[in-house]
């Protein structure tokens, strides 16, 4: 009689389990489908639309003209394009330079490997604001060689060209700890066998380490992307002139000029599609990754 | 032949030196000013292109940066020595840009009768030297419906007779007993930051408070938390205990919308409104809350910085921009208020008789400046913690009593910022 009972239960327990997760859901996804459904909308729409569930559905007259508006009064093209080269540089060699720099620390032996280890992970308590004024300082007077009309110049700054948002975020003390930690946990095994068998250890660290690693390089692109996609002080620090700036400062500058809602929806809702891109397509090995760390832990 | 080789090589040197002296290129003066909206800029760049075209001796090449980290972009250009030549920035930062030697008095080189004869509004000072001076500015105003004074039986305020407190408070009470205007005022208290000094400053002024002592520009103890100040305090949160404004309002068209009554606000929405209501709209001055009314002052001006290769260049094109016939063009083209009574005069809104004439008259008669004081960014955010903890319900002695050592250690800590 009483298992009958619980058997009654477990669809009202089912039904509420799904209530509970779309109510949880709608609060997550609701500023994102607001921002999307609002992208096609008026502005008065969108404010009447505001206090009801119509805020977050494709209802009433949807259009494009905010999208256009978009193009013809910003430059988003070039903020757009310069944010994808330089997230794209800034990613890939990220993922580089750290993971090869933690494989030297959690895989190979050599003097100071401790205090290196060290004071690298003494940085990631460093804000980057702490670091930003004496970094920029440094940028505006390192010179670089530029390839302009046809020659070859040098040019006594860093400051307005893409290179200085590119270069100072390469290394990174937090994927560098991250790639460490994952590094670390696979058996040397793998590293002796390999040895046995000839390899060097960049060899080893190309062939045998990184397909082993994928859930760290996916945390790492993804955590990276977001980042430099993100990023915003730096940028308007070291670029003054439109030429070099990303899509952040780009939407900022969109925004200051202009009052109507629907359009800086459209502008944001550009400016999410990447990241939406890179999450998906990384998704299952973040989730991976997230979980081996919780095993971890 | 001979004895005239040298003749003639010295005159055609000298032709080709007078050549080239006609033939070259104008001095580049690089400018920096905020993005706004397109009315401004395409008023800007316009105003840019008629100076480069008014004479060949300098040129100004533009740059725009987002307004939202402008004050960053400067800070960091300074430090990296890349400031432009000249600059606009918004008028309370200006005592900081000057203390901290960003800028060069602009009063080295435009004249004192030049200057005298431009608003308060207009200049941006700094220990009694102006560093900044700007062609616009804008007003504090309330917005009501002439419909609605007349249905409830209320006077209409004017500048010689502004509404007093009591009048004020007496309109409220009787809209919200009408049951029609759930919240019947509004100070736009879903706005923080700046807007704290800038709107509810003013009617702490109007208590007969100020947000520091500005005799010495060093203390803020018995100003900003003294009696008077308290009872702005007091007065402020009864606005919100009593429901007659709301703590938490959702959007920013609710007097469009016909949501409330009474909008304090600034003159910047004095064309969305007219839109909306047109003839219905009433334009009233701010209240008069015991010690008259009073609007803040100063919008974005042009100063000169201090690594600046060619001041007299800038100087020359900030002097063009504040002649009358600039300003006015500024005025017409974005609706700003015109900080000099010649170019309002080549106005057709803010002329006398002009539909918007009042907003002038407000900014000439009741302008009380922003504390000029490099310690202003700390007031600002000392004074907007008090005012939201106010409207959250705080007792104001306290939240007054707060901000007032928040301001004063910030000070000590900066050595009084030069004063």
């Amino acid at each position: 009689m009483i298992e009958t009972n619980v058997d009654a239960m477990r669809p009202y327990k089912t039904l509420l389990r799904y209530a509970v997760m779309i109510f949880l859901a709608y609060i997550f996804a609701f500023p994102l489908l607001f921002m999307v459904m609002s992208s096609f909308k008026t502005e008065n729409a969108m404010f009447a639309d505001m206090y009801s569930l119509r805020a977050v559905l494709p209802v009433g007259d949807l259009m494009l003209d905010n999208y256009q508006n978009v193009f013809r009064k910003s430059n988003i093209e070039l903020f757009f394009f310069n944010s994808v080269i330089i997230t794209t540089l800034n990613v890939l060699l990220g993922l580089i330079v750290n993971s090869m720099a933690a494989f030297s620390m959690a895989r190979l032996k050599w003097k100071g490997q401790e205090f290196v280890l060290i004071a690298i992970v003494s940085l990631l308590i460093v804000p980057f604001e702490a670091i930003a004024i004496p970094l920029l300082m440094l940028v505006a007077k390192l010179p670089w060689i530029a390839f302009e009309g046809g020659e070859l110049v040098v040019q006594s700054s860093w400051l307005n060209t893409l290179h200085v948002q590119i270069i100072p975020g390469i290394a990174n003390a937090f994927q560098i700890f991250l790639f460490y930690q994952f590094f670390r946990d696979i058996p040397k095994d793998f590293d002796e066998a390999a040895a046995i068998d000839g390899a060097s250890p960049l060899r080893t660290f190309w062939s045998l380490i990184v397909p082993m690693s994928g859930p760290v390089f996916a945390t790492a692109t993804i955590l990276a992307f977001l980042a430099n996609w993100n990023n915003y002080l730096w940028p308007i620090l070291t670029t003054q002139s439109e030429s070099a700036r990303p899509i952040m400062v780009g939407i900022q500058m969109f925004f200051s000029n202009n009052t109507d809602w629907g359009e800086i929806m459209a502008y944001s809702t550009l400016t999410t599609i990447p990241v939406f891109i890179v999450f998906i397509a990384f998704q299952k090995k973040f989730v991976a990754s997230l979980a081996g760390t919780g095993i971890k832990g | 032949m001979n004895v005239n080789t040298p003749m003639k090589t010295l005159v055609a040197a000298l032709l080709l030196a007078n050549s080239s002296l006609a033939l070259a290129a104008p001095t580049e003066v690089t400018m920096w000013r905020h993005e706004t909206g397109d009315a401004e800029m395409q008023a800007s760049e316009a105003a840019v292109n008629r100076f480069n075209a008014s004479q060949d001796r300098w040129e100004i090449l533009v740059e725009k940066l987002p307004e939202g980290s402008y004050t960053e972009s400067i800070t960091a250009a300074a430090l990296a020595n890349t400031l432009p030549c000249v600059f606009d920035m918004d008028q309370p930062t200006v005592p900081n840009f000057a203390w901290s030697g960003y800028l060069r008095p602009i009063s080295d080189y435009l004249s004192q009768d030049f200057l005298d004869g431009l608003n308060t509004g207009a200049k941006g000072q700094y220990k009694g030297q102006v560093y900044s001076v700007g062609q616009f500015d804008v007003a504090l105003t309330l917005f009501t419906r002439k419909s609605i004074l007349e249905r409830f039986d209320i006077r209409y305020p004017t500048l010689e007779a502004p509404w007093t407190k009591d009048e004020l408070m007496a309109a409220i009470k009787k809209i919200k007993a009408s049951g029609e205007f759930a919240y019947p005022f509004d100070v736009n208290t879903n706005w923080t930051g700046e807007w704290s000094s800038y709107g509810y400053g003013p009617l702490l002024q109007s208590f007969g408070a100020d947000l520091i002592d500005r005799d010495n520009y060093l203390e803020a103890e018995g100003t900003l938390n003294g009696d008077a100040a308290v009872q702005w305090g007091e007065w402020f949160q009864s606005l919100f205990e009593q429901e007659f404004a709301d703590r938490k309002p959702a959007d920013d068209k609710r007097f469009q919308n016909g949501k409330i009554a009474i909008h304090y606000t600034g003159s910047w929405s004095a064309k969305d409104y007219t839109d909306a209501f047109g003839d219905d709209l009433a334009i009233l001055p701010p209240p008069d809350l015991g010690h008259g009314p009073v609007v803040g002052g100063g919008s974005w001006q042009w100063g000169i910085s201090s690594s600046c290769k060619h001041p007299e260049g800038a100087a020359e094109f900030v002097q063009f921009l504040m002649s009358d016939e600039e300003v006015a063009e500024m005025s017409e083209k974005t609706s700003l208020i015109p900080t000099s009574s010649g170019g309002a005069a080549l106005t057709e809104q803010y002329s006398e008789g002009g539909e918007w004439r009042i907003f002038y008259e407000f900014s000439e008669q009741y302008t009380v400046m922003r504390p000029e004081t490099p310690a202003y960014p700390v007031i600002s955010s000392a004074f907007d913690k008090a005012a939201q903890d106010i409207i959250d319900g705080v007792d104001p002695q306290d939240a007054l009593d707060n901000a007032v050592d928040t301001i004063e250690l910030n000070i000590e800590d900066n050595g009084g910022y030069g004063f």
